[in-house]
């Protein structure tokens, strides 16, 4: 079992005549994903990959019954594709596409919490259920189906929790990486809400960063309603004061939103934190044995 | 990306926000015959950088004698300003403001940001404006009043009105708030900003407001849709190689250590750094190769890395997802064909077609190093960089 998707998702790609769109599609029907149709503006009516190809999402549900929606159209183009398919109540929204302009992504989320549609990312490799489906651009032959949930903030970093978690013999239930915007969909706290009622979820991997206070909200959470055992890694502890990071969501400012803070936080909620990466996978191993 | 105090004033005018009248001076134009004209009374000449504790540093100077306003700004141009957030190396000054003196009567703290924990539009303002804001802000939060603007509402008259009244104006400085805001707000949102402050916003002898200084950031993201903007961009803001790798599409910010890292992902570069202070080291940079590198970039990377002066050791920290590892291991072989690199690389590939990579990268000791985990790999670059 898995949270948000599993063997039975239909999934829709908005862009999947571009070269992104291309490539991680056929990725994703080689890994058993039901890739189910397309959308590109002005290509409707031909295949592309062996499956339809519209030029609206309304077209597309005409002939199809769609669960989520993968984007890997150009940034300047996403927050009209995102709009787009919550109009269209897709209830799951997985927006890869990285470089999205910040006020774009405040309209979408005033359009979005208003609907019942939840997004995951931009700026994400996506989600994974290990076995069942792939959306999203990590390398699907490192994940194994079992039993840990993991949700994280970074690309690579979740692809090191990913590998230990398969050295480990634990394998993973579902991986979600929820981005590194400042603005993005689904949170901690919504994948830690999922992760603790899935029944095939042991354990949860969280990883954060610095900048923002999701972390310390989920701390929050996590002392309150989760049971389950939460190993959490924050990547940042030494990132210089006021520099930035890459990642949008990776800024210091006002002296809130620092790794020292988020694992103080964590720690006072029972978390078993890590200082490294290396260690993740080894303590979360033990967790479920005990 | 930051703009200059000037540039953003520039902004400001733009946009109807009342700015004290001044003067841009840069290289090369003749400042006699600028100065000559206004140097009848006082000036303030401010050093135009990227970076904050300008004051402090000597970057900001009153001038109140006649005939000192020339030396004064020959001396700061074309020089280096030091302070706190630049480094030891400094900034160059390519262009100074003048300014006019103020009467300041009080000093208000005024920004507008994209918050993201409401997902909105913040308007940060607070009576108690001025050099030490953040100590306010963290010693005593509640003086410092937020209003959140809804996208689709846009900002609202009651919204100004209690911010107004949180600052203890009277209705004619809430009437010149209301403008302020209004036309900030249209900035903000015009040119896609992620920050706009104004600290300190003063009121004046006469009771009126005026931003004293100006503070923008524009969002990257966005700047492909302002290409007036674009054109603000100042490289000699920045360090040489990182303005080297923003060309190269790297993202890449220089640090004080002794080991260079070249690691795929914003999230993993950071934790790499991490995990070799965590281990006794100190990374001489931070640097994201990106998720979808290519051999090219690699071979770049490696270039800029290993030309660090204060580079030891390299600890390259390569997760394959996309990347295939092999492709890794090529330009860093074609690198090494480019140039003579005595510095020792320890080398970590994981993921796609790692195996593969890691048989390219065989029999190339002792220059190269390859580890199998990620905690060895930052020993062994620790222990290196303290041996060459």
């Amino acid at each position: 079992m898995s949270i948000l998707i599993d063997k039975n998702s239909r999934v829709l790609c908005q862009g999947i005549t571009g070269t992104q769109g291309s490539f991680h599609t056929q990725q994703a029907i080689d890994y058993g994903t039901q890739m189910v149709a397309g959308v590109t503006p002005g290509r409707g009516g031909s295949k592309h990959l062996n499956l339809p190809v519209y030029d609206t999402i309304s077209q597309v549900l005409i002939d199809h019954k769609i669960d989520v929606s993968v984007i890997y159209v150009p940034a300047a183009f996403s927050a009209d594709a995102i709009l787009e398919a919550i109009y269209a109540e897709i209830k799951l929204i997985v927006c890869i596409t990285e470089g999205i302009p910040v006020l774009d992504m405040v309209k979408v989320n005033a359009v979005l919490k208003d609907s019942d549609s939840k997004l995951i990312g931009p700026n994400c490799p996506g989600i994974i259920s290990p076995g069942e489906c792939k959306i999203g651009i990590m390398p699907g032959e490192i994940h194994r189906a079992g039993k840990v949930g993991i949700v994280s903030r970074s690309g690579t970093l979740t692809y090191i929790a990913v590998n230990q978690t398969t050295q480990h013999d634990m394998g993973q239930s579902t991986c979600v990486g929820i981005g590194g915007d400042p603005i993005h969909g689904l949170d901690f706290i919504d994948c830690l809400q999922m992760f603790e009622e899935d029944k095939d979820t042991d354990g949860i991997i969280m990883v954060g960063e610095i900048g923002g206070t999701e972390e310390e909200q989920a701390a929050e959470y996590i002392q309150q309603n989760v049971t389950k055992p939460v190993v959490a890694y924050i990547a940042g502890v030494t990132a210089p004061l006021g520099k930035r990071m890459g990642h949008a969501g990776a800024i210091i400012s006002g002296g809130k939103g620092t790794a020292k803070q988020k694992y103080q936080a964590l720690d006072k909620a029972g978390v078993v934190t890590v200082q490294t990466p290396a260690e993740i996978g080894k303590h979360m191993s033990n967790l479920l044995k005990s | 990306m930051n703009i200059h105090e000037y540039q953003a004033k520039a902004l400001f005018v733009e946009n109807k926000i009342p700015i004290l009248s001044s003067h841009v001076i840069k290289q090369g134009d003749d400042i006699q015959s600028i100065c000559g004209s206004i140097n009848d009374h006082a000036w303030i000449v401010k050093a135009q950088v990227h970076a904050g504790g300008r004051g402090k540093a000597g970057g900001i100077i009153v001038v109140k004698e006649t005939g000192q306003l020339v030396p004064t700004v020959t001396n700061m141009l074309g020089n280096i300003l030091i302070t706190k957030q630049t480094g030891d190396s400094g900034l160059p000054i390519n262009a100074v403001l003048l300014e006019e003196l103020a009467s300041i009567k009080r000093e208000i703290y005024l920004a507008l940001l994209v918050d993201r924990g409401s997902k909105q539009v913040a308007i940060i303002a607070s009576a108690e404006g001025g050099i030490d804001i953040e100590k306010v802000a963290e010693q005593t939060p509640e003086r410092i009043y937020t209003q959140f603007v809804h996208p689709a509402a846009g900002l609202q008259p009651n919204q100004i009105r209690n911010i107004g009244y949180e600052l203890h104006f009277e209705m004619d400085q809430i009437k010149q708030l209301a403008k302020i805001l209004n036309n900030l707000f249209k900035l903000f949102v015009d040119n896609d900003c992620s920050l706009v402050e104004i600290n300190p916003l003063i009121v004046n002898a006469e009771g009126n407001l005026i931003a004293l200084d100006a503070k923008i950031n524009i969002d990257d993201n966005a700047l492909y849709r302002h290409q007036e903007l674009q054109a603000l961009y100042d490289t000699t803001q920045h360090n040489k190689a990182e303005a080297i790798a923003k060309e190269l599409g790297l993202n890449y910010i220089k640090l004080d250590g002794n080991i260079g890292c070249i690691v795929n992902g914003a999230g993993l570069a950071m934790a790499t750094m991490d995990l070799i202070k965590h281990h006794g080291g100190e990374p001489a940079n931070f640097l994201d190769v990106g998720g979808g590198t290519t051999q090219g970039k690699i071979a770049e990377a490696f270039k800029l890395v290993s030309s660090d002066q204060s580079v030891r050791s390299i600890f390259v920290n390569i997760f394959g997802g996309i990347v295939r590892c092999d492709l890794i291991a090529q330009g860093i072989l074609d690198a090494l064909n480019e140039i003579t690199l005595s510095k020792p690389v320890v080398v970590l590939l994981q993921g796609t077609n790692s195996a593969e990579g890691k048989k390219l990268l065989e029999n190339k000791l002792p220059i190269i190093i390859p580890v199998d985990n990620l905690t060895d790999g930052a020993q062994r670059t620790i222990t290196l960089a303290a041996s060459t």
